[in-house]
């Protein structure tokens, strides 16, 4: 059996619902930033399996958005992790119950 | 063109004025500084005063004026200017040479005076002032000297301010003389209405030359007589003539410059000077004006006549004598004899200053009594006094040949017995005339014969700074016959216009010369008789009861009550400016007060409404807004835990919401 565009789509929505999970309910900072990461991944899963099941494969526009979509999640990462580096040095700690600064 | 003296006739009264100007500004310690500076400035006008004269000499009825444009509203332009005719000339010298004599005289009066410097500044100042009013030739420029001269006379005679009745007088002098002058004010705003102009002389378009008198019709008889108005109140005319006396709270040589030689006589010259406006239009000399003149001036000079008979201050008798001789004046003034009054004025500018010049040294002498009642035997303290105060006594009363008075009074007498219009003027001047010559005697028999008495005991002969005025004022008062008598009336000439007259001794005995002889002496004789025995104890009548209190109770206390015209003044005139001042005071008070208290009440009541507005309906609006949003606030800000993951939860579940809600519409 060949795989179906279904099957792409229940394996992407199960990397994104990980992700989420992952983002949620962690505490640790990195932990978080990897949860986001792996949402990230399956959304770029997603893009890449309806452009190979379109009526137009032989496009590269798919791949081309994908790329740009990691570029953009690495510096995406580079940024949080640089983020979660400055926190734990002012406040010693990178679990982010403790970091309630921003309570109203 | 004018010759150089013309042009700078400006500098006779400028220089007195910068004379006080620069006395002021010394310290008051610097007296002799002070006293000289006057006496320069006094010193320098009377020379120009002099070089303005000679070319009056030349031709007969010389005249030249001097005009420019002082500022221009709209097309209009106001010009003032000065004149020098024979009319200013003389007057120029007459003032100058009187006021430097009073100057001189002043220096020893005034010596132990604290203000001494004030004194000459103010003293500078007036005599500034009033030459300027001589040479004026604008109405409008004289008006304005008119009232500096009316403003040093208030600040002089309210010198000693520390005394309440010389401050009461000063302010009674400023306050009477200004009545007058609001008359003569609106005269020149009509004057100014009808012609354009308040130039006396314009090269023929002046207002007292025939293309501007042309222009004036009837209305010149209202325009002299509004004029006049001033010159009643400056020259003590009935019925203003009530400040006059009470000036004499003044120091004594203020009132021999101001109140008798100078000052009140400027009512006179201001006649003299718009003669023509009280002229045009005359039938035979007489018009409706100059009739005025006439009666105001017969009433003057018979009243005043009559109340110094009855007044024991030295100062006083002279205050009276002079409202007197000044109705003389207008009198020949209103009946044509313009030489005369001009004559007499000058006259009685050198003997009236030597009276009160002599006066002040009896009082200077008396340690400051001025009771005539209280002095006696003074010839023998005080010889050049006395000898000094007979010869102004007989020029007062009018002692014809050698005294200058005598001579004038007949060309008054003279110019009266000849008005057209009626012959009771000449009668009343007549009566004047013996009146004249009794209060004098009295006077002199009072201060200078019989026993001392109480002031005159200790009495001493004033200082020769003082003496020396008097005999210089003396020998004026004499001399000045010599341009006088009939035979050579080379002043009436002068002053006329007309070419200079030849000697001629045939003239020097008129008729009216032994009617005048006669008054006086009648006059002199009834006045040795009544008081002869004046000062003294005899069976019948106590020491200090005068001889006629004592034969006519009644009529003395008229007299002495100075007709009761005060009195008369203080219940109408002041009593009805009492009585609108009180009313204005109640409407103020009450009517006007309540009117602005209600417009304020209605305010206030209108404020309490919309303070009401505000504070239950706008104010409490707002409040409740901010108590509502601060309560919704308190309740959000407690869902912002500060906990990412639970933003973050949040977020996910919206998202959730949003996709089920798009498959649901789907």
């Amino acid at each position: 059996m060949s795989p179906t565009l279904q099957l792409f789509l229940i394996v992407s929505a199960a990397l994104f619902c990980i992700g989420l999970l992952a983002a949620l309910s962690r505490r640790h900072a990195i932990f978080i930033l990897i949860g986001i990461e792996m949402m990230l991944a399956g959304a770029n899963l997603n893009f890449i399996a309806f452009w190979r099941f379109s009526s137009e494969p032989h496009q590269p526009t798919g791949v081309m958005i994908a790329i740009f979509s990691i570029a953009i999640a690495a510096a995406e990462a580079a940024v949080g992790l640089a983020l979660v580096i400055s926190v734990y040095r002012h406040y010693r700690t990178t679990n982010v119950d403790q970091l309630d600064q921003l309570k109203g | 063109m004018n010759s150089g003296i013309v042009t700078n006739l400006w500098l006779i009264p400028a220089i007195p004025l910068a004379a006080s100007l620069a006395i002021l500004s010394l310290a008051n310690s610097r007296r002799k500084s002070a006293a000289a500076l006057a006496v320069i400035g006094q010193v320098a006008a009377l020379t120009l005063s002099i070089v303005a004269f000679l070319p009056t000499l030349e031709t007969p009825g010389f005249r030249a004026s001097q005009n420019f444009t002082w500022f221009t509203f709209g097309e209009q332009p106001l010009r003032i200017g000065w004149v020098l005719d024979p009319l200013a000339a003389a007057m120029l010298l007459m003032i100058a040479l009187v006021g430097l004599c009073i100057f001189v005289f002043s220096v020893g009066y005034m010596a132990d005076d604290k203000n001494f410097t004030r004194f000459f500044a103010y003293l500078s100042f007036f005599s500034g002032a009033m030459l300027g009013v001589v040479i004026a030739n604008s109405l409008l420029l004289l008006f304005v000297f008119w009232e500096l001269v009316g403003l040093a006379s208030y600040l002089l005679i309210g010198f000693w301010i520390e005394r309440p009745s010389a401050a009461a007088a000063a302010k009674k002098a400023f306050i009477t003389t200004r009545i007058g002058d609001m008359g003569f004010f609106l005269g020149i705003l009509w004057l100014y209405g009808h012609s354009g102009t308040l130039l006396f002389y314009d090269h023929g378009s002046g207002c007292l030359e025939s293309a501007g008198l042309a222009m004036l019709g009837t209305s010149a008889t209202f325009i002299a007589l509004l004029i006049f108005c001033g010159a009643v109140g400056k020259s003590g005319q009935f019925p203003l003539h009530v400040w006059l006396p009470d000036a004499m709270e003044g120091p004594t040589p203020v009132s021999a410059l101001i109140h008798a030689a100078t000052m009140v006589a400027a009512g006179v010259f201001l006649v003299a000077r718009v003669y023509p406006l009280f002229s045009l239009g005359a039938i035979n000399g007489v018009t409706p004006s100059l009739t005025v003149v006439v009666w105001i001036g017969v009433t003057t000079a018979l009243m005043a006549a009559l109340i110094a008979i009855a007044q024991a201050d030295i100062k006083r008798i002279l205050a009276y004598s002079t409202v007197s001789q000044l109705g003389l004046m207008m009198v020949s003034l209103g009946v044509g004899g313009v030489a005369a009054g001009i004559m007499h004025l000058l006259a009685h500018g050198f003997f009236k200053a030597l009276l009160f010049l002599g006066a002040g040294s009896v009082i200077h002498g008396c340690h400051h009594e001025q009771d005539i009642r209280k002095m006696g035997s003074l010839r023998r303290l005080m010889p050049a006094t006395f000898l000094t105060y007979a010869v102004g006594m007989m020029a007062l009363s009018g002692v014809p040949l050698f005294f200058s008075g005598g001579w004038t009074k007949e060309e008054i007498l003279h110019a009266t017995a000849h008005w057209p219009k009626s012959q009771v003027p000449y009668y009343l001047i007549l009566a004047g005339v013996i009146l004249t010559a009794l209060y004098m005697t009295r006077q002199i028999i009072y201060v200078f014969f019989g026993k001392p008495r109480a002031a005159s005991e200790h009495a001493h002969e004033s200082p020769r700074v003082m003496t020396m005025p008097l005999i210089a004022l003396a020998f004026c008062a004499i001399f000045f016959t010599v341009v006088l008598t009939p035979a050579w009336p080379w002043l009436h000439a002068y002053l006329t216009g007309d070419p200079a007259l030849h000697f001629d001794s045939g003239r020097l005995i008129q008729p009216v010369f032994f009617v005048s002889l006669v008054l006086v002496t009648a006059g002199i004789g009834l006045g040795v008789l009544m008081y002869r025995r004046a000062g003294l104890q005899n069976q019948h009548r106590p020491a200090k009861t005068d001889p006629l209190e004592y034969a006519q109770p009644t009529l003395f206390h008229f007299l002495e009550n100075k007709m009761w015209l005060d009195e008369l003044y203080d219940r109408t005139v002041v009593a009805f400016a009492v009585v609108s001042s009180r009313v204005s005071d109640w409407m103020d008070r009450y009517f006007w007060d309540g009117l602005v208290r209600a417009f304020g009440g209605l305010g206030q009541l209108l404020g309490i409404f919309t303070t009401d507005l505000d504070e239950r309906g706008i104010s409490a609006g707002v409040d409740e807004t901010t108590i509502g949003t601060r309560r919704i606030g308190r309740v959000v800000s407690g869902w912002h835990s500060g906990q990412i993951q639970t933003y973050l939860g949040a977020v996910a579940i919206g998202m959730l919401a949003l996709l089920l809600l798009y498959a649901w519409l789907a």
